[in-house]
């Protein structure tokens, strides 16, 4: 029966999808018998008629009287006011002026209505002076704001001209204030990605509050003149004390040109110069694949290739793909000078080469006493002493001589680390990424013991499954791909058990030794693992975007919210409309760069089967590798 | 217009429920639960504080006492900060829509805004079982006063408020 154990309920809101529905919706639910509502006979009895929403900027709530400019979104009945224009004025100059923004930014202006900001005297003067104007420009509704100076209170009125006639009815009017700097700069995330939304849009959108923000967004031409500016109109809005710019934002631009193209061509250089033919064969191209330094490499001059490519950003999200990578590439490389100074100052080089004998020398002296333990009674079970041996000195010899090459190699490590620190000014995820291969180098003995135990262990399981069905007296037809019964000679039976039952035997042993292995190589895998786990973490992080959000939470918007302010009988309703930031976990979601792409590939399920069956584990596939 | 009426959550503590009618297309509704109480929280901090002297106790590690006065202060932010909920306001305004805040004892606030278009209806529910297929074409419940969990009389007079709102909507956007 669902969660209805408790008494009480929880009070549910019904939302449709995201396709907007401007009309009434078709069924109401009613699940709780309720006694008819006795407020609503109260409301019914008094007519209503539509409620008009204007869209006030709060910065023209001290401007002086004049003509309201903005949009009106019939689909919503509100009105959009962006500017105030200003006595004295033309009327054809003000036409001229709406014409060209229509034509800048493909969204349609008109004349609103009028707006008036007086004193209680002058009333009687502005009153039919006003009304006068909506003959010249006619719109419908006409919208007439009106704010005493003195008092600070507001009167609204909207007017129709022409529809129904309803004898007591007027449009109420909601003013609904809004920071026109703020909404112009903020980019709406809606919660569901609209499947037909594209950029670029051939017309405003008229859905819901994005209406509001494509409108102000669409008008920045509107917004580009300034009372200093000696042209026809006089306008009010978020610009008119004076247009802001920034003298570097500005150098920036104009040298952002050629700096890019310059860095472009030496990127494209250095791509060319990897694809040459050279590094296309056999051996360098394995080494090249294996190594985790040249898959991050290879990811970097991608992104920075993005970044620097000479075409401007087509849509915001584009703008903010670059701003991260770039911010992302910076910090990567500060922080990589700072390991480096770090490594370098008092001679920490000299002492990690120094340490790094030993402890290779540690390692192999604690897999020798494991061997050991191996070839004689480990955790009591008993092995078979031949085959026990045979494996424990072919390990051994195998270890003997990997101490002696990392002997041969001791005089070379200091410079070896010396250079190969250096690559660490190249960004942190590089010296991570070495350091990883690194430890995957000096682990090479550990993998080869863990690839001799697993083939070992893979044929035994091979081999003890086919003589099983032999045993039973069936075989695997290849042909069919099924187990089919099979009639076998009493030799090749003979035969076949015997070799059966050998193998049997000798399983635990095969199984110790494979087990023992695929630990030390699961741990290993699991430190490379840690350090991938870092190095994606500083790759696909969107620094920009968190900055962003911590320093302008206005320029990501998930929404609006509503503030209710003062209210006083017999004036119209106010609210104020502040934009609600993204959450953190959205803005990292949405912005997330693509990483390197060297996720394991295997759930947990396939990764014990491979186990059990002694396949072999490749944790790291680069993208693009052939399958083995 | 302004009242404030009192009454009970489904543990037995005490909601104040505050409505404020701005105009006959607005309306507020605000649920304030009962604040943090000083006897729960100095019985968690004797709690804490005894285990760690009985860890330093055995452990004669002195970083144990002030590992616990850490967790016992940055316990009690995250508490205030992202668990307490002192109040919650569901503001309905004909035409716009339904927005849904929550005020958190450290004074963060948390609102959601859905517009009157995406809004079926406002509902009073015994339980949510949800089906795999929609029915009606919804894509989503939404839960109100999910921290101050109120009982169904108090359920009853906010309903009832939406109602008529949704009502004068309806209305409004049937006729021409």
């Amino acid at each position: 029966m669902g969660l209805g154990s408790r008494g009480a309920a929880a009070a549910g809101l019904g939302a449709a999808s995201a396709a907007v529905r401007p009309g009434p919706p078709d069924a109401v639910r009613h699940p709780v018998p309720t006694p008819p509502p006795k407020g609503a006979a109260r409301a019914s009895s008094r007519p209503h008629g539509m409620v008009v929403k204007a869209f006030f900027p709060t910065c023209c709530a001290s401007a002086d009287s004049g003509l309201l400019v903005g949009r009106w979104v019939p689909e919503q009945s509100s009105a959009v006011v962006l500017a105030v224009v200003h006595f004295p004025f033309i009327p054809i100059q003000v036409k001229e002026l709406l014409a060209q923004v229509h034509q800048a930014g493909r969204v349609g202006l008109a004349v609103l209505g009028t707006w008036c900001h007086r004193r209680q005297e002058a009333e009687e003067r502005l009153g039919p002076f006003l009304e006068g104007l909506g003959a010249i420009f006619s719109h419908e509704p006409w919208l007439q704001l009106c704010r005493e100076r003195t008092s600070g209170l507001w009167s609204c009125k909207a007017t129709r001209q022409q529809g129904p006639t309803r004898p007591g009815v007027k449009d109420q009017v909601m003013l609904v204030f809004y920071d026109q700097r703020q909404v112009l700069l903020s980019q709406l995330h809606p919660p569901a990605a609209l499947p037909d939304r594209q950029a670029g849009d051939a017309t405003a959108s008229a859905e819901g509050l994005a209406a509001v923000f494509d409108t102000v967004a669409r008008s920045e031409a509107l917004f580009r003149s300034d009372c200093f500016d000696e042209g026809p109109v006089r306008l009010s809005h978020w610009q008119s004390e004076g247009v802001e710019a920034s003298i570097l934002a500005e150098l920036a631009k104009r040298a952002s040109g050629p700096v890019c193209l310059l860095l472009a061509c030496l990127l494209s250089l250095i791509s060319a110069a990897r694809t040459c033919r050279v590094f296309k064969l056999r051996p360098l191209s394995f080494i090249w694949s294996k190594l985790s330094v040249c898959g991050q490499l290879g990811h970097r001059l991608e992104q920075l290739a993005l970044v620097f490519s000479t075409q401007k950003a087509e849509s915001p999200a584009q703008l903010m793909r670059k701003a991260n990578v770039l911010v992302s590439v910076l910090l990567d490389v500060a922080l990589g000078l700072a390991l480096l100074s770090w490594l370098h100052g008092k001679d920490r080089i000299g002492q990690l080469a120094e340490a790094l004998v030993p402890v290779a020398d540690h390692v192999a002296e604690a897999l020798q006493h494991l061997l050991q333990w191996l070839m004689g009674a480990p955790a009591g079970l008993k092995m078979n002493r031949a085959l026990d041996q045979v494996l424990g000195r072919f390990f051994l010899y195998h270890l003997h001589l990997w101490i002696s090459y990392v002997h041969l190699l001791s005089p070379f490590i200091e410079h070896i680390l010396w250079h190969v620190g250096l690559s660490a000014c190249l960004g942190l995820t590089v010296a991570l990424s070495t350091l990883s291969d690194i430890i995957a180098l000096l682990t090479f003995h550990i993998y080869c013991f863990y690839v001799y135990g697993a083939r070992l262990y893979c044929l035994k399981i091979c081999g003890l499954s086919s003589l099983w069905r032999l045993f039973r007296g069936k075989k695997w037809n290849v042909l069919r791909q099924r187990v089919d019964s099979c009639s076998y000679d009493l030799d090749q039976l003979f035969i076949g058990t015997l070799l059966f039952t050998v193998l049997l035997f000798l399983l635990p042993t095969t199984a110790l030794y494979y087990l023992v292995f695929t630990l030390l190589r699961l741990l290993v895998v699991a430190v490379q693992g840690l350090i991938h786990l870092l190095v994606d973490l500083v790759n696909s992080l969107p620094l920009y975007s968190l900055g962003l959000r911590l320093c302008r939470p206005y320029r990501l918007a998930a929404g609006v919210k509503f503030r209710v302010l003062e209210h006083e009988a017999g004036r119209p309703l106010r609210l104020l409309m502040q934009i609600n930031p993204l959450p953190y976990g959205r803005v990292v979601h949405a912005y997330r760069l693509p990483s390197c792409g060297c996720h394991p590939t295997h759930s947990w399920g396939s990764l014990c089967r491979k186990l059990f069956f002694g396949e072999l584990i490749y944790p790291w596939r680069q993208r693009g590798d052939k399958q083995d | 217009m302004e009242d404030e009426q009192s009454f009970s959550d489904i543990c037995g503590g005490r909601l104040a429920l505050q409505r404020r009618y701005y105009s006959p297309s607005c309306r507020e509704f605000c649920l304030s639960c009962p604040r943090l109480s000083l006897r729960s929280l100095t019985a968690v901090t004797c709690t804490v504080w005894l285990a760690a002297y009985g860890l330093f106790t055995l452990c004669e590690n002195s970083m144990i006492l002030s590992a616990a006065i850490f967790i016992t202060l940055l316990g009690l932010l995250g508490y205030l900060h992202f668990v307490k909920i002192d109040q919650e306001t569901l503001l309905i305004i004909d035409s716009l829509g339904i927005q849904m805040t929550s005020s958190y004892a450290s004074g963060k606030e948390s609102t959601t805004f859905i517009e009157m278009g995406k809004v079926k209806d406002v509902v009073i529910n015994e339980a949510i079982y949800m089906d795999p297929v929609e029915p009606h074409g919804i894509s989503q419940v939404v839960p109100v006063f999910q921290s101050t969990k109120p009982r169904l009389d108090c359920l009853i007079e906010v309903y009832r408020s939406c109602q008529e709102i949704l009502a004068h909507q309806k209305a409004a956007s049937a006729s021409p």
